[in-house]
Parts: structure tokens; C-alpha cells; sequence
């Protein structure tokens, strides 16, 4: 590097300044983004007289966790557990048919030009739309406030999103890839399991990572279809809504619970999850 | 250790017609290249020969045995591909080692083996990086090993150079034609370079728009080309093509060309032609079959033609000029520091010993 090169960026001064103003502001939208949060996961912690203080409370006195004994002891939390099994369940079978349709689609052509657009219009569909005649549907088969009737109506639902992510990802997989597997030695199954599967990882994960959220967040058929047996956690939520009262504290309380799991599965997966968001885009 | 053979195979991409009905008999232990411009059928055919694509009518037959519905694992070929299609997630070694492993190779044995074709490809420093850190021309050695790190029957090349730049091509050309000098087993080389084929093969099969027009060896059909197609795609740079006239003159046979210059036939040549006086056709001369005439002597079996130098090309070796026969732009290839300038007016000699004449009806050469 030459001297003139050195010396074009001073090392205080202008630059200096320029960075705390971007320090400050990076701050300053964390401040406005975790404010939520942070008020969710306090009011969860705080006594009833905190919650409905004037002015608010801050910061609680002390961390109160009877708000969360009281969930655990009246079978609340049970709800965490529902949308647990729903989800991943859900989340498991629609990756797995989904990713073998989208194979199919990506290297056999399966259904030419218009299958693929006809499956991802079926995404298209506002939920609500189609509520009720589930509804009548899921009476008919005795599928009401049951497990296997909302997985599988997640399942279909996600299958779509599923089978146009996995597609996207396999198609930006060389097919000689694949080939030379073959020459090598491997059965198509082999192939995949010891090829595309590993190439495509990222993709899995990140889809995996979404159809789990969408799963774990439904709301519209979740309030429909079930009853007591298996409330999922977004609809017990709104059971805390009350015309005379409203349970802010267990709202909150039920709110940290239900964040949990997927913060967890996120921050473990986040390596994945941002090289798959961008896989795709650019063809390695 | 293996012998191929093709009968009357088709392959057809929707209404596309790609592959016409093609017999073909490959030689065990021969290094054999399908060359031909890009759509005539040669990868398609070789990828038929792998098993990665159906074939629609006809039969692949290795050994005496129908392969056609033969799955690729179970043909034993090795292949490599034109852009390498290593796999990413899988260090050097374990890329070399991959064929060996899925064939329950044990451990030992496949760990040798990887190092002796890494050996033989000058890449044993490479095996624990991963193809990501490689260079293109390292990229290529490792596909190069996966395939021949295999006890295959049969060894498939699709077009495995192309990505290349040029001194690495002729590195690895060489390279390629040692080991099959080593190995001595069959290999199938597709490619669209007349170059690589002309200085690989020991037989070429020459495809255009899925029908071979011409196979045999090399010099065979460099020398004795049986339609214009073939004189015109091998040799570089390329065979012109002149108009002409077959005449009588002097008791002998000549060809007269556009600026009325009349070559003399050989003596040998001419009864082949007797009874085409009076014919039109096309000429084909190679650019290294004309040579400056300094002397002015007559010599037995070359006919003198005078020209007006266009454009001259020193390539330091020879010399590469243009000039005008009539209409038609020639380029000849001459000793070095044969001709100085443009506007120069020389003689040359062409051979007319290995001149081609073309029916221009049916593009046979007669």
C-alpha cells in the first residue's frame, strides 16, 4: 500500500465520529426491537400490582415466578406441549413427502411446466376462506380437537411451501453431481442420501426451520378445530382475554414459554438458517 | 476388459431426433473419441454407453450381454465429467475414495489405492483440502483420480478439458494419453476439438446430427476423408475448398480452377476419374499441403499455381497466408519467412497426391 493510501483515512476525526453516530443508531433500533420482548418476558416475572401500576413498572422489585408455578400447576402448560407435538410432527412428514415431490419435480420433470405453479398457487388460499368447509369436513371424520386432524392439516398446508423451497434448492444442485454418484456406484437412493441430502442441507434446515414456525404460530384453524383436548399455545393464549378480566400476567407467562422453543431451534440452527436463506440466490 | 458395441441405436428429446440410429463397435483396450460439433449426439451417445440416459431404440452391448436396462452402478464404467461434478461436502481423499467405498473396498486397500492415483496425478499434497480450495486445473486432476482410482471396465470422458485454459488443455492432453499408454484399458473421450481427438485416439468416430459420418484412425481420415464434412472438420486451420473443373489436357487429366489454372491429376489418380471430364467440383487442399515454389522446377505430382499474397501470419514455426482462387478466400500454411508482405506475388506447388475432390451435389468425395 502506499503512503497516499494510508493517509486518505484518518484514524481519528471524521471517521470517528461517523462510527459512534452508527453506534448510536444501531442502539437505538435494537432499543425499539427488543422493547417488546423485554416487556413481554418482565411482565411475566411481575406481581399483579406491578402489571397494573401507574406509572409502569420498569423493573420489578423482585423476580416473581408464581405467574409460571400457577401455569405448570393448573395443566396450562400442557398447551406448549400440544403445539410441540403438532408441530414437529407436522414439520417431520412435510419434509419428508415434501422434499421427495420436490425431487421428483426437479429432476424428472414430473408434471412439466404447471405442476409446480399449481402446487405453490395452493399456498395462495387465505386460510380463512377454507375454515369452515375443514370444519364440516373434520366433524364428518371425527377429526375434531384431535391430534392427527390439525397435523394433518398442517401437513397439507406446508407441503406446498415445502415442495417449492426444496425444489429451488435441488435444482441449484449440478445434476452431474448426482450422476457421477451413480457411476460411482450408488443407487438412486444412495445418491441421494449420501449427495443431495448433504449439498442441500442448508436448504432443509432453513424450510424445516420455517414450516416448524408456521406450525407452532397457526392460530385461525388451531381456534377452529380444537376444543380442550388439544389446544395449541396461540389459542390458549386468548383464553386469558376475558370481557370482565384479562390474565396479563399468564398471557405473558405462557407467551415466554411458547417463545422459547423456537428461539432455542433458531439460535442452534442459525448457522444454517442464514447460509440458506441466501442459498439459491447464486449458483455456487 | 471389455467390448462394446452399439446396434441401431436412437435417442430422441421430445421431437428432437438426437441420436440416428447408430452401430458402432468400440474397440477393447483402445482410446476411442466421439468428435463432432456441438448437437451432433456424442455426449448423448456417451451418456447412453453410461446409462444415464434411455436408450429409445437399438441396443448397448458389453461383452455379448444387452445393457440397456442396466443401472449405471451396475456397469462399471468411471466417468468424468466436463465440469468435474465434484462433491463439495466431501474432502479430495474421501472424492477419490467414494467409487472404492460404495464397492466395499476395504479400508487398507482403498486408502492405497487413493494415494497411488493421486501419485500418478501429482496431487498427493491436495487430498485433505476440500474441492472448494482448489484451482480449476486441480479441480480437474481430482476428477480425473475418482475415476481412475476405479478397476472399471470401461473409462468415460465427457468433454473433460474444455474448462481448461489452453496450456493446462495441452498439460493435461498429454497427461491423459500417458496414462491410457499405462493402463492400458478402454477408454471413450467425447469432445468437439478435432485437435484433441486427432492427437488422442487411437480411433475417431466422427458424428453430425446423430449419424456418424466417418470413423477409423486418425491419419485415415485426415488423409482419406469420404465427404466434404469430414476434410472440412478435421485439421486446423481448415481444408479450402475451391471450385473446379475436371478437364482433359494433354493426353492426362488437370482440374481447372477459377482463375483458369489447370492442375495436372497425378498419374495414379487419373484413371479414377476418366469418366467425369467435364464434371464440376469442388477441390479440397489443406493449408500445409501448398508450399512455396523458389525454383521454378516442375515437380511430379504438384501443380503451380500463382497468387497474390492478402495477408500474411508469421507463427514463427510457418508462415500462414491469404489469397484470393477466383471468389474463394485460401489460407496456406508455408515455411517460415516464405512470404514478407502483402501485394507479394509467389508461386506454390500444391500436392495434388492428397488434394480431395467433392461431388458438390452430394458433398461425397470421389
Amino acid at each position: 500500500m502506499s503512503d497516499a493510501a494510508i493517509h486518505r483515512k484518518p484514524l481519528f476525526g471524521r471517521t470517528r465520529r461517523r462510527m459512534t453516530a452508527r453506534f448510536a443508531v444501531a442502539v437505538l433500533i435494537l432499543i425499539i426491537f427488543l422493547f417488546p420482548v423485554y416487556w413481554l418476558f418482565i411482565t411475566s416475572l411481575k406481581s399483579a400490582a406491578e402489571i397494573f401500576a401507574r406509572p409502569p413498572v420498569w423493573y420489578p422489585a423482585e423476580f416473581n415466578l408464581r405467574t409460571f408455578a400457577v401455569l405448570f400447576k393448573d395443566g396450562d402448560v400442557w398447551a406448549i406441549y400440544n403445539s410441540l407435538i403438532i408441530a414437529s410432527v407436522s414439520t417431520v412428514v412435510a419434509m419428508v413427502l415434501g422434499t421427495a415431490a420436490a425431487y421428483s419435480l426437479a429432476r424428472f420433470k414430473t408434471g412439466g411446466q404447471n405442476l409446480a405453479i399449481w402446487i405453490i398457487s395452493q399456498r395462495m388460499i387465505p386460510p380463512i376462506v377454507i375454515v369452515f368447509p375443514v370444519f364440516l369436513m373434520f366433524v364428518w371424520f371425527g377429526w375434531i380437537d384431535s391430534y392427527v386432524g390439525l397435523i394433518l392439516l398442517y401437513i397439507a398446508f406446508n407441503l406446498p411451501y415445502v415442495i417449492w423451497m426444496m425444489r429451488g434448492y435441488i435444482e441449484d444442485i449440478p445434476i452431474e453431481v448426482e450422476e457421477s454418484a451413480l457411476t460411482d456406484g450408488c443407487s438412486r437412493w444412495q445418491a441421494l442420501r449420501k449427495i443431495v441430502f448433504p449439498m442441500a442441507r442448508t436448504g432443509i434446515f432453513a424450510t424445516a426451520v420455517f414450516t416448524f414456525i408456521f406450525a407452532w404460530n397457526e392460530f385461525v384453524f388451531a381456534m377452529i378445530l380444537t376444543r380442550t383436548e388439544v389446544l395449541t399455545f396461540p389459542v390458549l393464549v386468548t383464553h386469558y382475554y376475558g370481557a370482565q378480566s384479562t390474565f396479563w400476567a399468564k398471557i405473558a407467562a405462557l407467551s415466554v414459554l411458547g417463545t422459547l422453543p423456537v428461539f432455542f431451534a433458531v439460535a442452534t440452527l442459525q448457522r444454517f438458517l442464514v447460509r440458506g436463506i441466501s442459498m439459491g440466490a447464486v449458483k455456487g | 476388459m471389455a467390448g462394446l458395441r452399439l446396434r441401431g441405436v436412437h435417442k430422441f428429446y421430445g421431437k428432437v431426433h438426437a441420436v440416428r440410429g447408430i452401430d458402432l463397435e468400440i474397440p477393447d483396450q483402445g482410446f476411442t473419441v466421439l468428435v463432432g460439433p456441438s448437437g451432433c449426439g456424442k455426449s448423448t451417445l456417451l451418456r447412453m454407453i453410461a446409462g444415464l440416459e434411455v436408450v429409445d431404440e437399438g441396443t448397448v452391448e458389453v461383452d455379448g450381454a444387452v445393457v440397456n436396462d442396466m443401472r449405471p452402478k451396475d456397469r462399471d464404467v468411471a466417468m468424468v465429467f466436463q465440469n468435474y461434478a465434484l462433491y463439495p461436502h466431501m474432502s479430495v481423499f474421501e472424492n477419490i475414495a467414494f467409487g472404492l467405498r460404495m464397492r466395499k473396498v476395504p479400508n487398507a486397500e482403498t486408502r492405497e489405492r487413493v494415494h497411488r492415483a493421486a501419485e500418478m496425478l501429482g496431487i498427493p499434497e491436495l487430498l485433505e483440502r476440500m474441492p472448494r480450495q482448489l484451482s480449476g486445473g486441480q479441480r480437474q486432476h481430482v476428477a480425473m483420480g475418482r475415476a481412475l482410482v476405479r478397476d472399471a471396465k470401461m473409462y468415460l470422458f465427457d468433454e473433460p478439458l474444455s474448462n481448461l485454459d489452453a496450456q493446462l488443455r495441452d498439460e493435461m492432453r498429454t497427461e491423459i494419453k500417458r496414462l491410457h499408454q499405462e493402463l492400458r484399458t478402454t477408454m471413450i473421450y467425447v469432445t468437439h476439438d478435432q485437435v484433441e481427438a486427432m492427437t488422442l485416439a487411437d480411433r475417431i468416430v466422427l458424428l453430425r446430427d446423430g449419424v456418424i459420418e466417418q470413423e477409423g484412425d486418425p491419419l485415415e481420415l485426415y488423409e482419406r476423408p469420404t465427404n466434404r464434412f469430414v476434410a472440412g472438420f478435421l485439421g486446423s486451420p481448415a481444408m479450402n475448398f475451391v471450385p473446379a473443373r475436371i478437364e482433359a489436357e494433354n493426353g492426362g487429366l488437370g482440374v481447372r480452377l477459377p482463375d483458369q489454372t489447370v492442375l495436372a491429376l497425378p498419374e495414379g489418380r487419373r484413371s479414377a476419374y476418366a469418366d467425369q471430364v467435364g464434371k464440376t467440383i469442388l477441390i479440397g487442399m489443406r493449408p500445409e499441403h501448398m508450399h512455396r515454389d523458389r525454383e521454378g522446377e516442375q515437380r511430379d505430382g504438384f501443380g503451380r499455381i500463382s497468387v497474390t499474397v492478402e495477408i500474411v501470419e508469421p507463427m514463427g514455426a510457418n508462415t500462414l497466408i491469404n489469397f484470393h482462387l477466383g471468389e474463394t478466400s485460401i489460407l496456406a500454411r508455408l515455411d517460415a519467412y516464405a512470404a514478407e508482405q502483402p501485394g507479394q506475388k509467389l508461386d506454390l506447388l500444391v500436392d495434388m497426391n492428397r488434394a480431395v475432390l467433392i461431388d458438390p451435389e452430394s458433398q461425397r468425395v470421389i
